[in-house]
């Protein structure tokens, strides 16, 4: 028979290891595609797979001279923090409004908004892309920056409003009283409280513009095309070339990556940001 | 000067009405309680005053100045919540100064207010805390402290003590009582507790059902409650109630037989009533005394008697199954199930017509 004591060792050594088992199962493609990205195309095709192998930086070499990764990457910057910005601005007054003055049909609303989400973008591409065409909008970071709002303001919305909920209506009365007028309200008492929850949605509005492929693809060519456009120009029908894929799709996720490891000290501090009773 | 005048004030959510007319004085320095049983509109009716909750009709008038439709921000009135609402991301030093900072006040007056206002509120040591590492009695100081720094023309309270145990809800009670005298403020001050009610009230507002029951000083409900409402509701325990039939109205008072058939004489204005009129005998547990079973015309199961030690509550059960609770001495050794006789002060009774209304005692006080 187990003690109280081992039955709760063996507990927490068996809740470990799954928690490493699931952890390496999603690390792992990364894992793959980092490693192959340092392999020449032979080794990178040959079968059974190699872990321990020669590292080359010849994929990294080559696709900087093809393209240069420093547009696109600029590109993906000023897209993903562009949109990102312009969608707190909107984000911030329609969750305040929605969680602190809600109406009858508050809850339809959102529920409408997230619904958005559910149609098939594709089947809204033609439209879109002869509105784009219309108004000059193809090929530019303007436009992806507008689209990337859009789409992603009803989960920023909701998000946020999420977050805002969980404020007690009464310290937000209790500015007002203090003479706040809605702005003084917000900047000054919602947003440093709620600081945890936005910082969430900065970085989920970040990551969703920086991976989207759909709309960068069908939208851009050249000038305004993201990292994505660029890793999609390395599956060409010349053939497949695992080794400068991964190399490139490394160079995408990198900087996301980064910014989301140095984000997280930041964000879990962020989320439990303190007792309001 | 703030002086309040609400005039035939309404409210209603979703077509359902919360406030149903009401007409209000509140006078300049005065403490003035609104109490009621959950949902009689208490807060609702604060929240108006301060501005939280849009009038449906009627009008609030501050210093003769119309303010029904006046931004909370715009009022001057200082609102202490039930939850504190303390900014949670400042010290308590900004949670005080951040009315004054909006306000663009000098930098060195805000201070100034502040340490005085931390002073008297014992709160110095604590100004560079966060509110989440002060305890429950704290923050309430500081959520006060911040409505005093204020200077505001009235004070608002929304059952500040609720979330307080027992042993430091009777001391915030006193500490409240005398920042009152101190501040020589106008005050109004929302509970469910009537104890807090009579405790510290200048003006008692009893509250049910969206309308006033009654106003009044706190002596004036306690003897002299005008309907069924307010004498069940003022005074602990609660004072029993007994049905009971007019014999005869004269003089004297009226004459009532009661259930279990004795009759006794209660020294009210009968006014119109006639006899054979329904009507209900109010007593206090603290003008009931326990006699042996044969020295009383009127006997009662004794039940639960709880022992406080200067006094023991009695709860008895009368032959018709109403219930009373006798205040007896501290030293009474009841019997689960014991026969009691009951001897009633019926100079201190009430007398209540079939509507609820109280008929006008003939005995003062």
């Amino acid at each position: 028979m187990l003690t109280l004591k081992q039955a709760r060792q063996l507990r927490t050594v068996l809740l470990g290891t799954l928690g490493w088992l699931v952890a390496l199962i999603i690390f792992f493609p990364i894992f793959w595609m980092v490693l192959t990205s340092f392999k020449t195309e032979i080794e990178a095709f040959s079968s059974p797979p190699q872990l321990f192998f020669m590292p080359t930086l010849e994929n990294y070499i080559e696709i900087n001279s093809r393209s240069s990764y420093l547009t696109y990457a600029w590109n993906s910057v000023v897209v993903s923090f562009g949109s990102t910005f312009i969608g707190m601005l909107l984000a911030v007054p329609a969750a305040y409004s929605m969680a602190f003055f809600e109406t009858k049909r508050t809850k339809s609303t959102l529920l409408w908004m997230l619904s958005t989400k559910m149609l098939p973008p594709v089947g809204v591409l033609v439209p879109i892309y002869l509105l784009f065409k219309d108004f000059g909008l193809l090929d530019t970071r303007t436009g992806l920056i507008i689209i990337y709002t859009l789409i992603n303001l009803p989960i920023m919305v909701w998000m946020i409003y999420t977050y805002f909920k969980e404020i007690p209506k009464d310290i937000l009365e209790a500015a007002r009283l203090d003479g706040a007028t809605p702005i003084q309200e917000i900047v000054r008492v919602l947003l440093p409280i709620s600081k945890g929850g936005l910082a969430s949605t900065v970085l989920l509005a970040l990551i969703l513009s920086w991976n989207e492929a759909f709309w960068s693809l069908n939208l851009t060519a050249s000038t305004a095309a993201p990292l994505t456009a660029l890793v999609a120009s390395y599956s060409s029908p010349e053939g497949l070339f695992w080794a400068k894929l991964s190399a490139v799709s490394t160079l995408a996720c990198a900087p996301i990556l980064i910014f989301g490891w140095l984000s997280q000290k930041q964000l879990v501090r962020g989320l439990s940001f303190g007792a309001v009773k | 000067m703030s002086d309040l005048k609400i005039t035939n004030l309404k409210k209603s959510f979703d077509n359902v009405d919360i406030i149903k007319g009401i007409d209000l004085e509140i006078n300049d320095h005065e403490f003035v309680v609104f109490v009621g049983p959950s949902g009689c509109g208490k807060s609702t009716l604060l929240r108006l005053i301060a501005g939280l909750e849009e009038v449906t009709s009627g009008k609030i008038e501050l210093d003769d100045v119309e303010i029904t439709d006046t931004a909370p921000a715009k009022r001057d009135l200082a609102m202490v919540f039930q939850t504190y609402a303390l900014y949670p991301h400042m010290t308590v030093r900004k949670n005080m100064s951040f009315a004054l900072d909006l306000a663009g006040i000098d930098k060195a007056e805000v201070d100034a207010k502040v340490s005085d206002a931390a002073k008297i509120l014992e709160l110095d040591h604590l100004l560079d805390r966060k509110p989440k590492a002060l305890s429950g009695g704290q923050r309430q100081r500081v959520a006060i402290g911040r409505a005093i720094v204020r200077h505001p023309k009235i004070f608002l309270f929304d059952e500040p003590l609720s979330n307080l145990d027992a042993a430091l809800r009777v001391q915030m009670r006193l500490e409240l009582a005398r920042l009152h005298q101190d501040l020589n403020a106008t005050m109004i001050y929302v509970t469910h507790d009537q104890v807090e009610a009579m405790t510290l009230a200048d003006k008692v507002v009893v509250l049910n059902g969206g309308h006033i029951e009654q106003v009044g000083s706190p002596l004036e409900l306690y003897h002299h409650p005008v309907n069924k409402f307010v004498a069940g509701f003022i005074g602990t325990p609660k004072m029993g109630f007994l049905e009971g039939v007019v014999v005869s109205v004269n003089e004297a008072g009226v004459e009532i037989k009661v259930s279990g058939g004795s009759q006794f004489l209660v020294p009210v204005d009968g006014g119109t009533l006639q006899a054979g009129e329904v009507i209900t005998l109010g007593v206090r547990p603290e003008h009931i005394t326990v006699t042996e079973p044969e020295e009383s015309a009127y006997q009662g199961r004794l039940t639960v008697s709880e022992h406080l030690g200067a006094d023991t509550y009695c709860y008895v059960e009368t032959d018709s199954g109403e219930p009373l609770t006798v205040r007896a001495p501290g030293d009474f050794e009841g019997r689960y199930g014991k026969m009691v006789g009951l001897s009633f002060d019926l100079q201190h009774s009430h007398l209540f017509d079939a509507q609820g209304k109280a008929l006008p005692r003939l005995v003062k006080a």
